[in-house]
């Protein structure tokens, strides 16, 4: 089980802010997470192959080739503008 | 090392002697205060929403500090960063440093806010005449932040 989190105009455009997902085994790369994720319509294919979306998994901005394992934390947004 | 992340105002002048005086041999103290614009990109604003990522906010704020410290001879530093529903010319971030002396005070306050605009998960949401729309990162503050790694 992993939890999905997403913020900002993603949370918006795909309608939902978190969410749990059950993996089918231990540990799955990213893309491939991606990937089942994008496979859901036509809103989702935004998180595949966009340079615009930013993922951070247990709260560290990591790159596409990040491993993720159950019990972890995964966030998808875009590209922050505080300050 | 202080950062706080909250709804309510803050009063910079209350902040900032609190770090001055925090050290006698405090020389400088720089400080950083942003405040929303009215208009933004030709659009009047009438409020501007942020959101963040708790947890990962506070995270990314600390590391930044702790970057600042190991880069320059600074003694501290302290973030406050406002979230939610905001209006024209409120407060939205303060950004303190104490130092013996100027010139690393002055470098490390440019160098937290430069790194907090590009790696800090907060987002800006505007309300307008025109309705609203989520502010776009934009690219000179991406350049801002490359600097520091080139210098």
């Amino acid at each position: 089980m992993i939890k999905v989190l997403y913020f900002a105009s993603l949370r918006e455009q795909l309608g939902v802010s978190s969410e749990e997902i059950t993996l089918s085994q231990p540990e799955i790369s990213l893309s491939d997470l991606v990937a089942k994720l994008a496979a859901r319509g036509a809103e989702w294919q935004q998180l595949s192959g966009n340079k615009h979306v930013r993922v951070a998994v247990n709260q560290t901005l990591v790159t596409n080739d990040a491993i993720i394992k159950s019990g972890d934390e995964v966030a998808f947004f875009p590209p922050v503008t505080g300050g | 090392m202080s950062v706080r992340v909250q709804a309510q105002d803050f009063d910079a002048g209350v902040e900032i002697n609190r770090l001055r005086l925090s050290r006698p041999d405090t020389g400088a103290m720089v400080c950083f205060v942003g405040q929303v614009r009215d208009l933004n990109e030709g659009e009047h604003v009438n409020t501007l929403t942020l959101e963040h990522y708790p947890g990962m906010t506070e995270a990314a704020l600390h590391n930044i500090i702790a970057a600042a410290k190991a880069r320059w001879n600074i003694f501290d530093a302290l973030i406050i960063h406002r979230v939610g529903e905001l209006k024209p010319t409120d407060q939205i971030v303060l950004v303190a440093v104490n130092g013996a002396h100027r010139g690393e005070a002055f470098s490390a306050c440019e160098f937290i806010m430069d790194f907090l605009k590009t790696e800090a998960p907060f987002w800006k949401k505007e309300q307008t005449t025109h309705g609203e729309c989520w502010v776009e990162a934009k690219i000179s503050d991406e350049a801002a932040r490359e600097r520091w790694h080139k210098a």
